[in-house]
């Protein structure tokens, strides 16, 4: 039993909650200071576990009559440091609200709370012949409410599209403590698109409660293809192709060389260590349709230099292909401790040149790199590997960072494609946006949150500045990208 | 934020909106009397002509006064399209503004995805870019998606950057009177199921070979080839009963009737948000002062 505490705002928030929910030990203080990001900020004041809506509105109108700010946070698996909290604020802890409310098979919408692990609703859809197809990387233990925050990606958001395409409603309480429904269970927004405006909001537009999730039907048929290439450029090339000819895979990933030698010791799945650079390329929907489409791969492949075309021959093969790409880096903890994970989207056009560069930049600095990505739709995820005892390795591993983004901007592109803002690249927004296309966006968010307390100090560059990079963890278990 | 071709009309465009005075673009006005009129306010157009086409990055830059049969025109060269529709002489930018996908949705998706990038006047009249160039980014706030729908009550857009995808190889209306579940049941992802009370309509696209086998199996359960079907001007939101002259949309919560709906019942708090949100982006209204998009039917 904990004493009664001193601070009023702990008081309150007990008095909403109950004392085993409100933690203010310097332990769990600790635990919720971080994310999967390298990122540190300030501490986490308060820790709340909230299990109702009322709850997690009470929290809010707690934070906020005590002047404080308040972090809303999943299983914390953020790459970009946005569930980091700054200046001691309340954190509000979703992972306790994980129930699946409802499922309609024939609406094919299912209403979760935001806590539920993004592969246990797909798990629970088994036999239903219905999935969500939002699949990150981190689906086995990201929550779908850090999905609507970051407005996740995976693999297969190539065919399917990326969170927001999945979302249909979802219950917010907003920063005053107020709780409104945006969108609706089917149908184009009533009104403006609060909804495609709140997801994406990386928890500085409010906390979603209640999510109402479209379900995508399984497709009658899958392939999962194997290439191979002789260089980045060759596969770069066939992906453009690929797309250039009217086909959008289900995915589309790339995986070089050093990422290939390092995992197919792990996984066995017949991944040729030799080649430069592998493509998985998987084909859904009706049989006529994905045979079609082998074939007019096979034959693009053919013409743009690829040595083999591998056609998984069943599930077992299928998924050993998909789990050398899914557990890449568990295999590269044994190369280097330490580890930073970059995310930029360019034009597919210029992705053989700007991984070009990428190895380039890399080799500057004396670093290693890794690239695995989604290729498909132009999302490199360039892995930077390094031991952090090596005196002044953090100052080349954020410079080549940071000139990844210029290169990545440079060409046309964007500078997260699924990780999101955060803290991390918030220095680096005016690259992107003049100040007149950030002033627009300040208007939205300032619409939801006048007051600037929903996350504060994250995405937009102005205000308090807040997180820096002290030191890098290791790489934890079971990794992803 | 480099120059592209048609800067020089975007700034013609944006030195049109100015900086005062009541204003709104007209497209093609063929609808325009949704969510409420021009209310008298200063009419400006947004540039015309198709400005990048870009197949193997699935991506095409059009001025938003660019009719959608203009641009239909030209993607079909390629093979491609993208995932909205209108009546005839509907430009890209009302569309968008009204924002109601395509009859074609749940083959192509929402209109809200199709936008990826909009240049646009503030109520300020300074001009800025909403979104980025490529398929995917989730880089800052989704203005794009705001956009969407929004009549223009936030900004005027002026030029934007769709995503295309390919036109399907084969594509054909069926119809019979049969329940829309059991065609549901017996298909994979039909791009559109109507159903009038008795009669279900579905649009199939695909591989030649796996359509025929689709029209084969409906074929059993009384379904034939027919017109494509000829939907009613009006629209009302789907509350679970069907009027007598209403087709539904079967999944997209849309009734196509001869007369639009009242607008449906929306929560306070929602109002005030939306509210707060136009406040935001245009603190003296003059961007389309007459529409409200919350006034609408569907």
């Amino acid at each position: 039993m904990q004493r009664r505490s001193r601070d009023p705002l702990v008081r309150d928030l007990v008095a909403a909650l109950d004392p085993e929910r409100v933690q203010v030990d310097d332990v769990a203080r600790r635990l919720y200071s971080r994310d999967a990001s390298v990122l540190r900020g300030g501490r986490a004041g308060v820790i709340c576990f909230p299990v109702t809506t009322a709850e997690v509105s009470a929290c809010v109108v707690a934070a906020v009559a005590h002047g404080r700010d308040f972090v809303a946070r999943g299983a914390g698996t953020g790459l970009a440091g946005g569930a980091v909290p700054c200046d001691e604020p309340v954190m509000i802890v979703l992972t306790r609200m994980d129930r699946i409310l409802e499922v309609d098979e024939s609406r094919r919408l299912a209403w979760v709370e935001p806590g539920v692990v993004n592969l246990d609703l797909s798990r629970h859809l088994g036999g239903t012949g219905l999935h969500f197809a939002p699949d990150p990387s981190s689906q086995q233990s990201c929550t779908i409410g850090g999905n609507v925050a970051n407005n996740s990606g995976g693999p297969h958001c190539l065919l399917y599209g990326v969170t927001s395409a999945h979302v249909l409603a979802v219950e917010v309480v907003l920063p005053d403590g107020e709780v409104v429904v945006l969108g609706n269970e089917e149908g184009d927004s009533v009104g403006y698109d609060l909804r495609g405006a709140f997801v994406g909001g990386e928890g500085t537009l409010g906390i979603a409660t209640r999510i109402c999730v479209r379900l995508t039907e399984d497709p009658p048929e899958v392939a999962t293809l194997l290439l191979d290439f002789m260089s980045v450029g060759a596969a770069a090339e066939t992906v453009s192709a690929i797309i250039a000819a009217g086909m959008i895979p289900a995915a589309l990933e790339m995986m070089d060389q050093q990422v290939v030698e390092a995992v197919e010791p792990f996984v066995n799945a017949g991944y040729p260590t030799d080649a430069a650079a592998v493509l998985i390329v998987e084909l859904d929907g009706q049989p006529a349709g994905v045979a079609d489409e082998i074939r007019r791969i096979r034959e693009l492949a053919s013409t743009h230099g690829a040595r083999s075309v591998r056609v998984a021959a069943d599930e077992g093969e299928r998924e050993r292909i998909w789990k050398g790409r899914k557990s890449a880096f568990g295999a590269i903890a044994v190369i280097k401790p330490d580890y930073y994970l970059n995310d930029t989207v360019i034009p597919r056009t210029k992705l053989a040149e700007v991984v070009e560069r990428i190895y380039e930049i890399v080799e500057e600095q004396d670093l290693i790199v890794m690239n695995v990505f989604h290729a498909g739709d132009g999302n490199l995820h360039p892995l930077l590997l390094f031991d952090a005892r090596e005196e002044g390795v953090m100052e080349r591993v954020l410079a080549a960072g940071e000139e990844i983004v210029r290169v990545s901007v440079a060409a046309g592109g964007v500078l997260s494609g699924e990780h999101g803002i955060g803290l991390e690249k918030k220095r680096f927004m005016s690259l992107q946006f003049s100040p007149a296309d950030l002033e627009a966006q300040s208007r939205l968010r300032a619409a939801f949150d006048p007051d600037g307390r929903a996350n504060p100090a994250k995405v937009l560059p102005s205000g308090a500045s807040c997180g820096h990079v002290t030191s890098l963890g290791r790489l934890p278990e079971g990794t992803w990208v | 934020m480099g120059m592209t071709v048609g800067d020089g009309r975007m700034e013609a465009f944006r030195s049109e909106v100015g900086d005062s005075g009541a204003v709104c673009v007209r497209g093609g006005a063929t609808r325009w009397g949704v969510g409420g009129g021009s209310a008298g306010a200063r009419e400006v157009s947004a540039p015309v002509g198709i400005m990048a086409l870009e197949p193997a990055e699935m991506t095409v830059m059009v001025g938003a006064g660019t009719t959608l049969t203009e641009l239909a025109g030209e993607l079909a060269v390629h093979g491609l399209e993208v995932g909205m529709d209108g009546p005839q002489g509907s430009t890209v930018g009302g569309a968008l503004a009204v924002g109601r996908s395509a009859l074609r949705r749940r083959r192509v998706g929402q209109i809200a995805d199709v936008l990826l990038q909009a240049d646009c006047v503030g109520a300020d009249g300074v001009a800025f870019t909403a979104g980025g160039p490529t398929v995917k980014n989730v880089t800052g706030y989704d203005l794009c998606r705001l956009l969407v729908g929004s009549l223009g009550t936030l900004a005027l857009v002026g030029r934007v950057i769709l995503r295309t995808r390919p036109v399907p190889v084969c594509s054909v209306w069926l119809a019979g009177e049969v329940e829309p579940d059991l065609v549901l049941e017996a298909t994979y992802r039909p791009a559109s199921v109507l159903w009038d009370g008795a009669r279900t309509s579905v649009l199939l696209e695909g591989h030649g070979a796996d359509v025929d086998q689709m029209v084969e199996t409906l074929g059993r359960l009384g379904l034939a080839a027919a017109e494509p079907p000829v939907l009613a001007p009006g629209r009302g939101r789907w509350s679970g009963l069907l009027p007598d002259d209403g087709v539904l949309e079967v999944g997209a919560g849309v009734v196509h009737q001869p007369d639009d709906s009242g607008p449906p019942i929306v929560s306070e708090g929602v109002l005030n948000l939306a509210a707060r949100m136009r406040a935001s982006f245009d603190p003296s209204g003059r961007l389309n002062p007459g529409r409200d998009p919350y006034s609408r039917a569907a």
